[in-house]
């Protein structure tokens, strides 16, 4: 390109210097070995009209080719292993092990009694406390399991949705007492209810006054912890129920649009909130048709904001995405086999410019990650970031006629799923009428049909499979842990001031049933005092009620 | 289980032997005839049948679930029947409506009951009629019969149940348009679901004049439990109403007959398969086939 | 044709359904009538619902490990409503060393993934093949 074109020239005055100026490249220069330079972005020799609008610049609308200029060259994604389980010190263990071999981030993975607001030791959690992740009943939990770990250096990504206020307020509280104050806490909590009711199922109240519990985050966070990210809409669950790569784009997005319009109907500002809505997708095995999803998305979020809701600020129209490998392709059968899956999706969402990246272990398949199964997953990405040269220049698969052509069919699929979508009347609607569901468990029925009939293939399930025993060491979760929370939780129930948990319930009650109180400030008190998630999420339950679901 | 017993058992209410007796009436075991003929009739008598029909996505169950909450409030015993259809091709069938009944699974005073179609066409199951009858000999004063049905073709549930109440919800126009002729003749209330949805006063409007006036159209918000109490107060009233003049007895006699027609015709079915097995046909065309196996029957010695 | 009832039940928080739901589409398509709680159903509750619908047998699937718990509460509560003689069969992320656990506390047989959807199936026509003879 000539120097005179000045596209290229602009986007190198304004947006690439000015992350320039923000923080330099990791390198002074990246080269392969031999010394050739390593270019930072690989453009067409015409730059036509048709490429500007599509594919455009790194850190520029529509965003294509990645949501900053100089991508890994200047940062590398955020390593960050979902992890917890059992105790919240176990736990705590668990990520200053993490922190010391590298780790740049925690991902915290609660049990379902806390994802779905029961205590440890309410009937419902019998069996379950800790399994798939930590049990947090009360504040105390959460001081353990942030001891010693500085709130104000570390980013914490929290897997948590219906409660999601009560865990942030915890949280809060938490870097409150290490002297931390909110303006500074850094993460993230996925807070995606929408999902829940077609893909995960850990919501606990009707759609609407769950939305409004998210606006209130929303809106308490613009204000008071602006380093937060309020939001992971989430794709990744939804691949893992069984839909199509499309399928993930369009309902994500679809849920995207819907929380944006609930704030904007709330009142709160575009550009007040949206910054800090973050994505989270499923890095799944067919590397390119991943690669050309991630890159759709970018582009149809980029253009749907502008479209439907005029904006104007970049921030507001990047998709920010943290990506997880996905879980559902792990195989029980010959496990070394997943470490060769992993690697090839982690590649793919490199490749496809993502902010943040969760790998799977290879024993998922079977019971909770040991510490080594961990570390290799770890390693699998340090080896892609240092080793492979992928992470030296921005958005390589750029101009590669496959690649660009399944960009654009994977967006105009999603495109029309969205409109579907709206016709329906939109998100809450299609759950309530089946539509998203539906969807997703046909194309959930037809990947097992072709599994079935040796369409697709396999590898150790129904191709190449040898007789053999596991012989993976396990993690297997202490069942005296269940009994442990138990006792803990009562002796804080028994320590605690009473009269002040009575007030605070009360208050949070009478705050729950005028639509326009913010609810953050009575869960904050709340949890100050003790209060727990299970006393919490009932109260919230006799004001909002309790999401049932539908026929099928 | 020997009939007596489970007989014993099933008019005490006991889950198991009621549901065993379903599935005995179901499957068309010989003991089913005895077992039919040991219902108490008082309770037969006194119970009351339930239509519960409409379009999918009306929100049939969701309301069906609604009702059954409310007559529990009000200390009924009831009985939940789901029809659904059986695929023609494998004989399965995904019944999809107990998830919604999951709700009262611990009540000992629901009895709930999800059915295959089983290659019937009119939107019912042969064995619906007996089942609802076991329901009722189990102390159920109401049996609520929910299927899809739409049009004059799904609607044997007008005929069976004592009172058909049809669910529609807005954004069905096209389906509307196609029932529209004479569509509270079949039926003896409408009910307009989802009523809190833009769309309903357009909905009762687009449903002509007469269901504008009637006082057989409600409006419920069966997800918010709005309009449900009015609902029961409504089919309840109806009943007094029939029950009073000769309609009641009417329509179960009507509904008997049909029962009866149509098993006739299963059986009928069944017996001209077995026969045309035997001794296959040899007419030039069905016609004249038809006309033969016909004589056949009529004429054969002490079938 | 006989067509089999069962009854596909998730018990306990986890709400990850898609095996539950490829498996009851399988078994439709295989000719079974299938009767599907949802998710997030206690063992009363499961078990009062296969007394009612009358099955032949009933599938559980956990992905969240609390099957060892559950399941047999299942089992348990089965009995107590005087309907042991329904089979239970069990699927999901089951670590090995509790397939045998499970087997021991009377679970029919346990599918971890990666089972060809065909062999559950044959698995279900067994059991069902079984109650029903138990039956009359």
């Amino acid at each position: 390109m000539s120097e005179q074109d000045s596209p290229l020239k602009d986007w190198q005055e304004n947006e690439l210097a000015k992350s320039l100026a923000r923080f330099p490249e990791r390198k002074k220069a990246f080269t392969c070995h031999g010394g050739r330079e390593v270019q930072r972005l690989a453009l067409p020799e015409e730059a036509d009209q048709e490429y500007q609008d599509k594919l455009g610049f790194p850190g520029r609308y529509p965003y294509t080719r990645g949501v900053q200029p100089t991508m890994y060259r200047g940062r590398l994604w955020t390593m960050r292993q979902y992890a917890g389980f059992s105790s919240a010190a176990t736990s705590n263990e668990r990520y200053r092990y993490l922190l010391e071999q590298g780790q740049t981030g925690l991902s915290v993975a609660f049990d379902l009694p806390t994802q779905i607001g029961y205590d440890s030791d309410a009937p419902m959690s019998l069996g379950e406390v800790g399994k798939v992740g930590v049990a947090i009943d009360t504040l105390a939990d959460m001081e353990v399991l942030f001891d010693q770990i500085p709130l104000d250096k570390i980013s914490t990504s929290m897997t948590i949705n219906s409660p999601a206020m009560v865990l942030l307020a915890m949280y809060i509280v938490v870097a409150e007492k290490q002297g931390v104050s909110a303006e500074q806490v850094m993460g993230t909590i996925q807070n995606d209810i929408l999902k829940e009711y077609v893909a995960r199922g850990t919501y606990i109240f009707p759609p609407r006054p769950s939305l409004r519990l998210i606006t209130n985050i929303f809106q308490w966070c613009s204000t008071n912890a602006p380093k937060f990210n309020t939001i992971s809409i989430s794709g990744y669950h939804i691949r893992e129920a069984g839909s199509t790569a499309a399928q993930e784009v369009a309902f994500t997005l679809a849920n995207g649009l819907t929380y944006v319009q609930t704030a904007l109907d709330a009142g709160l500002a575009l550009d007040d909130f949206s910054p800090r809505l973050a994505f989270f997708f499923n890095a799944s095995s067919n590397l390119l048709e991943e690669v050309a999803k991630f890159r759709a998305a970018r582009r149809l979020w980029a253009e749907l904001m502008k479209e439907r809701f005029q904006a104007k600020k970049p921030a507001t129209m990047m998709l920010r995405f943290h990506t997880q490998t996905a879980g559902s392709s792990l195989t029980a059968q010959q496990v070394d086999n997943n470490v060769v899956r992993v690697t090839l999706q982690a590649l793919a969402a490199v490749l496809g410019g993502t902010q943040s990246l969760h790998t799977n272990s290879r024993d998922e398949a079977l019971s909770l990650p040991t510490e080594e199964s961990v570390r290799t997953a770890l390693r699998t990405q340090q080896v892609i970031a240092h080793e492979s040269g992928v992470a030296d220049t921005v958005d390589p698969l750029a101009g590669s006629w496959y690649v660009e052509q399944l960009t654009d069919a994977v967006e105009q699929e999603a495109l029309e799923l969205i409109e579907r979508v709206d016709a329906f009347g939109g998100v809450v609607a299609c759950i309530e009428n089946g539509f998203i569901a539906g969807q997703i468990e046909d194309a959930a029925y037809q990947y097992q049909q072709e599994v079935e009939s040796k369409e697709r293939l396999i590898v150790g399930v129904n191709a190449f499979q040898t007789e053999e025993e596991n012989s993976v060491p396990l993690l297997r979760v202490d069942p005296a842990g269940e009994d442990q929370q138990v006792e803990v939780l009562a002796r804080v129930k028994a320590e605690r001031d009473q009269e002040e948990v009575r007030r605070c319930l009360a208050a949070l009650e009478t705050a729950a049933r005028s639509d326009e109180a913010n609810l953050m400030e009575p869960v904050l008190d709340a949890v100050r005092c003790y209060c727990s998630l299970g006393e919490i999420c009932d109260v919230l339950r006799g004001v909002f009620g309790e999401y049932r679901g539908r026929a099928w | 289980m020997q009939s007596a017993q489970l007989l014993e058992q099933l008019h005490l209410g006991d889950p198991r032997s009621v549901a065993r007796a379903i599935s005995l009436l179901e499957d068309q075991a010989d003991i089913g005839r005895r077992i039919m003929q040991g219902l108490d009739q008082q309770r037969l008598d006194k119970a009351l049948t339930v239509g519960i029909t409409g379009p999918p996505g009306a929100g049939k169950s969701t309301l069906t679930s609604a009702l059954v909450r409310q007559l529990r409030q009000r200390g009924i015993r009831v009985g939940v029947i789901a029809v659904d259809p059986s695929s023609a091709l494998t004989h399965g069938a995904l019944l999809g409506d107990r998830i919604r009944m999951m709700e009262h699974a611990l009540d000992p005073d629901v009895v709930a009951r999800s059915m295959a179609t089983r290659g019937r066409l009119g939107g019912l199951c042969a064995a619906a009629g007996a089942t609802m009858r076991i329901m009722a000999a189990s102390g159920c004063r109401v049996v609520l019969i929910e299927t899809v049905g739409i049009g004059q073709s799904e609607m044997d549930i007008a005929s069976l149940a004592d009172i058909t109440v049809l669910v529609l919800a807005p954004g069905f126009g096209d389906e509307i348009q196609a029932m529209k002729a004479g569509i509270l003749e079949v039926v003896d209330l409408l009910v307009i679901n989802k009523a809190d949805m833009p769309g309903a006063s357009k909905l009762r409007f687009d449903l002509g004049r007469e269901a504008v006036q009637s006082d057989r159209v409600l409006e419920t918000a069966a997800a918010e439990n709005q309009g449900i109490e009015d609902l029961l107060d409504r089919i309840l009233a109806l009943e007094t109403e029939f029950r009073k003049g000769e309609k009641f007895i009417q329509r179960r006699q009507q509904s008997w007959n049909k029962e009866t027609v149509d098993r006739c015709l299963d059986l009928f079915r069944e017996h001209l398969t077995e026969l045309m097995q035997e001794q296959p046909c040899i007419e030039a065309d069905p016609g004249a086939a038809a006309e033969a196996l016909l004589e056949r029957i009529i004429h054969a010695p002490g079938r | 044709m006989k067509s089999y009832r069962v009854l596909i039940a998730k018990p306990g928080l986890d709400g990850h359904d898609r095996g539950a739901k490829v498996i009851a589409r399988a078994l439709r398509d295989a000719g079974f009538e299938v009767i599907y709680t949802g998710i997030r159903r206690t063992p009363e509750e499961i078990a009062a619902a296969a007394v009612q619908e009358d099955v032949a047998a009933v599938g559980l699937s956990s992905m969240s490990g609390a099957h060892v718990r559950l399941f047999p509460a299942v089992l348990e509560a089965l009995r107590k409503a005087g309907a042991e003689d329904i089979p239970v069969v069990g699927g999901g992320i089951i670590p090995k060393e509790d397939i045998s656990l499970l087997q021991g506390e009377g679970i029919a047989s346990v599918f971890t993934p990666g089972t060809p959807v065909a062999t559950i199936i044959e698995a279900f026509t067994e059991a069902c093949q079984k109650q029903h003879q138990t039956r009359n």
